[in-house]
């Protein structure tokens, strides 16, 4: 796996986090270290309460670890004021949900432009990249139709490219396929690897192994920890014959 | 035989579309082709159609009784497609009777070395699709498939061992391993 030439876009070292305190405490993650780079889909499977969704929170920066840090593109978060750390969050992190991803009253486009907009973007040039983005989850058509207008996979498209929109690098989704059929969850999964080959990183937390194998890694927590680790073992040229580099 | 329902075929010509058909994964060499087509003409199922080509090659035809086998082979449930003797099932019941052999290991080296498999045949999947391959998609599917449930089954033994070992913590012996095999 020749990954080292590629930019790192997430990355945590040595991160715990523990709840509660005595008694009750609770160590939700141990000392994770994990590196996410430019390109990369990294599948995180394990049994409820391995710290999965901690795991998730804490990349995202909506959460902050006990100890160890976190960087999101080179950004170490701990360095951030919590005002800093929100506007980090709107411009480079997205997040897929298994349901309610989207604000009914909005249209695709409008959802997806979203982050933009909150960020300051006048509305022709969030339209404008959203409509990119929109582009790059196969979904052009569908840009002024609401979200109840839309199937399920549809509407996971249009969070995969709001996660993704204008200068967001990093995608983190927990379960996105959960409420999905197995066939329009696969063909989400396609698209999310489409547009991560495009660029940007995502982490993608799903209990599918048939789901977790479109990753280029899968990571097994278990009680908190990373107890294995496994990529393709054929590399992406021996299997495809591209120039690819995974 | 399935292959010469859509008209006549040589044998290499049967190994060749056989084995694109199939994305390679059962090779065939191309004397069993012929010793297949040989046992069934004389079974009268298939028959030579017209005399040998330049290279020496007959071209084979189905006779109508071919024609019906080959229908009923399509429509025919394949059974036993799990051999419950494989020698996975045979390392977990041995293994749950051992004092010393940590079956927690041995399923994540398992379970590993099948979700590395799945993101092999997942890649392939990828590539077939896009090169509008669908054959090779389903043979592919087929992998992935049982891929997918090895893992659940090793998920599932995993937590069953684990449930076991809680229930009696001295020793898990005779009686797991039964339940294993059962
Ligand atoms: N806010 C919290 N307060 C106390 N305990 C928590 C909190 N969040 C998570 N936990 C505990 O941390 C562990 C990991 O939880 P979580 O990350 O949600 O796991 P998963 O997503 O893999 O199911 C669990 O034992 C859970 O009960
Ligand atoms: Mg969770």
């Amino acid at each position: 796996m020749n990954t080292a030439d590629r930019a790192v876009v997430l990355e945590l070292r040595g991160v715990s986090r523990v709840h509660g305190e005595g008694a009750a405490e609770v160590h939700a993650l141990r000392d994770v270290d994990l590196t996410l780079v430019e390109g990369e889909l990294v599948a995180v499977m394990g049994p409820s309460g391995s710290g999965k969704s901690t795991l998730l929170t804490l990349l995202g920066g909506l959460d902050r670890p006990t100890s160890g840090e976190v960087f999101i593109e080179g950004q170490s978060l701990a360095d951030l004021s919590t005002k800093k750390l929100a506007a980090m969050r709107r411009r480079s992190v997205g997040y897929v949900f298994q349901d309610l991803n989207l604000i009914p009253t909005l249209t695709a486009v409008e959802n997806v432009g979203l982050p933009l907009e909150l960020d300051g973007a006048s509305r022709r040039t969030a339209r404008r990249t959203a409509l990119k983005s929109l582009e790059d989850v196969e979904l052009m058509d569908l840009a002024d139709r609401f979200p109840d207008e839309m199937s399920g996979g549809q509407q996971q498209r249009v969070a995969i490219a709001r996660a993704l929109v204008g200068p967001r690098r990093v995608l983190l989704a927990d379960e996105p396929t959960g409420a999905l059929d197995s066939q329009t969850g696969e063909a989400v999964l396609r698209v999310l690897r489409r547009r991560i080959d495009r660029g940007g990183a995502g982490l993608l937390v799903t209990h599918d192994a048939r789901h977790a194998a479109w990753a280029d890694r899968i990571v097994f927590l278990r009680d908190g920890q990373i107890t294995d680790t496994t990529a393709s073992e054929l590399s992406a040229e021996a299997l495809l014959g591209t120039g690819r580099h995974v | 035989m399935a292959l010469l329902t859509e008209g006549p075929r040589h044998g290499y010509q049967l190994r060749a579309e056989f084995e694109a058909r199939t994305g390679g994964t059962w090779p065939l060499n191309v004397g069993q082709v012929y010793t297949t087509l040989q046992r069934l003409e004389r079974d009268g199922l298939v028959e030579g159609a017209g005399a040998a080509d330049a290279e020496g090659r007959i071209a084979y035809v189905l006779t109508d009784a071919g024609r019906a086998q080959a229908a009923d082979w399509f429509t025919t449930p394949v059974d036993k497609t799990s051999d419950p003797r494989d020698e996975l099932s045979i390392k977990l019941a041995l293994g749950v009777g051992m004092e010393g052999v940590d079956i927690a290991a041995l399923v994540q080296a398992q379970r590993s070395a099948t979700l590395r498999q799945l993101q092999d045949y997942t890649r392939l999947k990828r590539q077939a699709d896009d090169a509008h391959d669908l054959a090779w998609e389903l043979v592919l599917e087929r992998l992935i498939f049982s891929a997918e449930s090895q893992v659940r089954w090793l998920d599932h033994v995993e937590s069953r061992v684990r449930r076991a070992r809680r229930a009696e913590p001295a020793s898990a012996t005779a009686a797991d391993t039964e339940r294993v095999r059962s």
